[in-house]
């Protein structure tokens, strides 16, 4: 695949706040119309990466280019060309929804400006409240008005950091769906999150923990890639035997999921062994189970070293 | 109810001097306020101020002329500053440099020995009431006791009385009034335009627009200059309508040039502006920005001149004093109001402003950062 045809292709890079490095070698590559998922857990790095990508921050190493601008020196660019929703809803509350679209359409040089801003409205379906505050917005509003934002200006690429956060399944359906048309028509996004279902409806995903990126690929291939092999263990009182489970030799990980306890291991021989010889003398029952994206982040978080406890 | 509980009470009360403690600026407020306020009231302020500068103008110098000068300095309130020209003495008055301007006539001393008449004129900066009044009495008792013909074995004893022709400059019948009102301007001005910026930037950090600004492809000068501006226009707003009271309720003379007036203004209001917005990159919160802003207007108010007589106070206090903006906006404000001054004339108060400026400005761009890094 050539290079150029990637509208974020990255290598290494680095940012350091004080002698913490927050982000430590970041290699990312996203095709056109590509929808990546960014998984993480707090502070793995994930809001300081999209920062560095939309020219917020300058990185501290590493090289790429972004929409083909160079992410070290050429951050006015690839600002006019990405639209960044931030964590925190962070736009005037003290502004009504159309003063706000009026000023992130002005700072963007938007053409047509209120052309863009009626036609943002009504995708809305905020006409008839144009002159409501936003901070007096609920949370699923917000949320959509800030992506109407972002995409004022018509942006190749959307940076949304974990644009859900806080949001009714009702809404966070409803911008799923909107990011499916998006991509559709070609702009690529990525978004971080911590939902697993969000995860899976995105197309490609990166782990990342400790700043530092373990895994990249499609959700299937990161699950296969991992070797996982799980099992789910139910029964009478099965909640209670939670840490006699993880003191089995091959027990690499077990998780709660209502009344089962998924059992996870590399070692699936010795797994399977162990795990009949346990479920018969508590009288459990054990189904073979797929290891699920989550199982695979929580046993690749607990393989990652944190820096900062060595 | 609920019992009153001590071990309740007990953890707000720890976790209140825990945060307390973390919150470096407020306990640097409460230790730094009272110090500041003790050393600027103690040592710095005067209300009855001495050492105030005095030009003299001697055609020939004589005995009598030594004499009356070296009595002046003598008395402790008036520091002479040297034989000065007429016109020299004339334009270091317009400018604030001296107090007062004691002239004597051309024919002193041979006259003095005749015996006929003579009078000594003194000129006052009466701008401020406050600062002069003291030295007028003393210069009167002065004067009677020198040269009293009455006094046997006097060198100097006159045939014939000398008169002391005391002229109070720019305000003869000592009103107040026409001295605050015009310093209110730059009170009010120092306090709104740096709170207001200051308040402005700060509040996009602490709101989280800040960083949706900084996705834009906005620069910092467009988000600097664009903040201003509106401040610079309610600053304006603020000044027409104090100029109003003072034309129309505070009777205040207005002798000089309108267009000067709002033209130093605008000096005033930018330097303001530009530490208000410094103060907000440099603040982490709003909070941080009001307790600056509060450590910047304290010693403004008095280390100016608006409160106190500015010639009253020590050496070091007129040196700290001589950084702030107000302190040069005040002679300008009076100097175009009540004494008719004119830009030349002005000019030794309108470059510290502009320095002043520009060192805030190059310390605000630094710490202003476009990155949030």
């Amino acid at each position: 695949m050539n290079r150029s045809e990637n509208v974020i292709d990255v290598h290494g890079l680095q940012k350091r706040f004080g002698d913490k490095t927050v982000v430590d070698g970041l290699s990312l590559q996203l095709r056109e119309g590509e929808i990546h998922g960014f998984l993480g857990p707090n502070g793995s790095g994930k809001t300081t990466s999209i920062r560095m990508l939309c020219g917020l921050l300058t990185p501290d190493g590493g090289s790429g280019r972004c929409l083909g601008h160079d992410v070290l020196r050429e951050s006015a660019a690839i600002k006019r060309e990405v639209g960044y929703m931030t964590q925190r809803f962070s736009l005037w509350d003290d502004l009504s929804i159309e003063e706000n679209l009026h000023f992130v359409g002005r700072m963007f040089g938007v053409v047509g400006r209120r052309q863009r801003v009626e036609r943002a409205l009504e995708g809305l379906g905020l006409g008839g409240r144009r002159r409501q505050l936003a901070g007096t917005l609920s949370g699923g509003w917000k949320q959509r008005l800030a992506l109407a934002s972002c995409l004022m200006h018509e942006p190749r690429l959307l940076l949304l950091d974990e644009p859900t956060a806080g949001v009714d399944p009702k809404a966070r359906r409803d911008f799923w769906e909107e990011i499916h048309r998006l991509s559709a028509a070609g702009i690529t996004v990525l978004v971080s999150t911590h939902y697993m279902d969000e995860a899976e409806r995105c197309h490609r995903l990166s782990y990342l923990a400790y700043g530092r990126l373990l895994a990249t690929g499609r959700g299937a291939e990161i699950v296969a890639a991992q070797g996982l092999s799980t099992w789910a263990v139910s029964g009478d009182g099965v909640e209670r035997l939670s840490e006699a489970l993880r003191q089995l030799p091959a027990v690499e990980q077990v998780a709660s999921f209502g009344t089962q306890l998924h059992v996870s291991g590399r070692d699936a021989t010795r797994l399977q062994a162990e795990l009949a010889r346990f479920v018969a003398a508590h009288g459990l029952r054990m189904d073979a189970a797929r290891p699920s994206l989550e199982d695979v982040f929580m046993h690749l978080m607990q393989g990652a070293r944190d820096p900062l406890e060595r | 109810m609920t019992r009153i509980s001590l071990s309740r009470w007990l953890g707000i009360l720890i976790k209140e001097f825990i945060q307390l403690r973390r919150d470096r600026l407020t306990f640097g407020m409460i230790v730094g306020i009272p110090i500041l306020q003790l050393v600027l009231f103690g040592f710095a302020i005067n209300s009855d101020p001495k050492h105030l500068p005095t030009a003299v103008v001697i055609a020939e110098p004589g005995p009598a002329a030594r004499a009356f000068v070296a009595a002046m300095q003598n008395s402790g309130y008036f520091d002479v500053l040297g034989r000065v020209s007429e016109d020299q003495a004339a334009r270091a008055l317009a400018r604030g440099e001296v107090q007062f301007v004691v002239s004597f006539p051309p024919d002193f001393q041979r006259d003095l020995v005749r015996g006929r008449p003579v009078a000594i004129a003194v000129e006052a900066d009466a701008t401020d009431p406050q600062a002069t009044g003291g030295a007028v009495a003393v210069l009167n008792h002065l004067g009677a006791e020198l040269f009293a013909p009455d006094l046997p074995g006097r060198r100097l004893a006159a045939m014939a009385p000398v008169e002391l022709r005391v002229l109070r400059r720019y305000n003869p019948e000592g009103i107040t009034a026409y001295n605050i009102v015009p310093g209110l301007l730059g009170v009010i001005l120092t306090l709104t335009m740096v709170l207001m910026t200051g308040l402005a930037m700060t509040r996009e950090r602490e709101r989280g627009t800040f960083e949706n600004l900084m996705a834009t492809p906005a620069t910092p000068f467009e988000v600097i200059t664009g903040k201003l501006v509106p401040y610079v226009l309610i600053g304006l707003v603020q000044v027409t309508l104090v100029l109003i009271a003072a034309r129309w309720i505070f009777h205040v003379p207005m002798l000089g040039s309108i267009a000067l007036l709002y033209g130093v203004v605008l000096i005033f209001i930018v330097a303001n502006l530009v530490l208000g917005i410094t103060f907000s990159s440099i603040a982490r919160n709003q909070l941080q920005a009001m307790q600056m802003t509060f450590f910047f207007f304290l010693p403004s108010m008095l280390l100016s001149g608006f409160m106190f007589p500015f010639r009253g106070m020590p050496e070091w206090a007129q040196a700290v004093g001589s950084l702030l903006p107000l302190t040069h906006f005040l002679v300008l404000v009076r100097g175009i109001l009540l004494k008719a001054s004119g830009t030349v004339l002005l000019w030794p108060s309108i470059w510290p402003i502009l320095l002043f400026t520009c060192v805030v400005l190059a310390v605000g761009l630094r710490t202003f950062r476009r990155t949030l890094d």
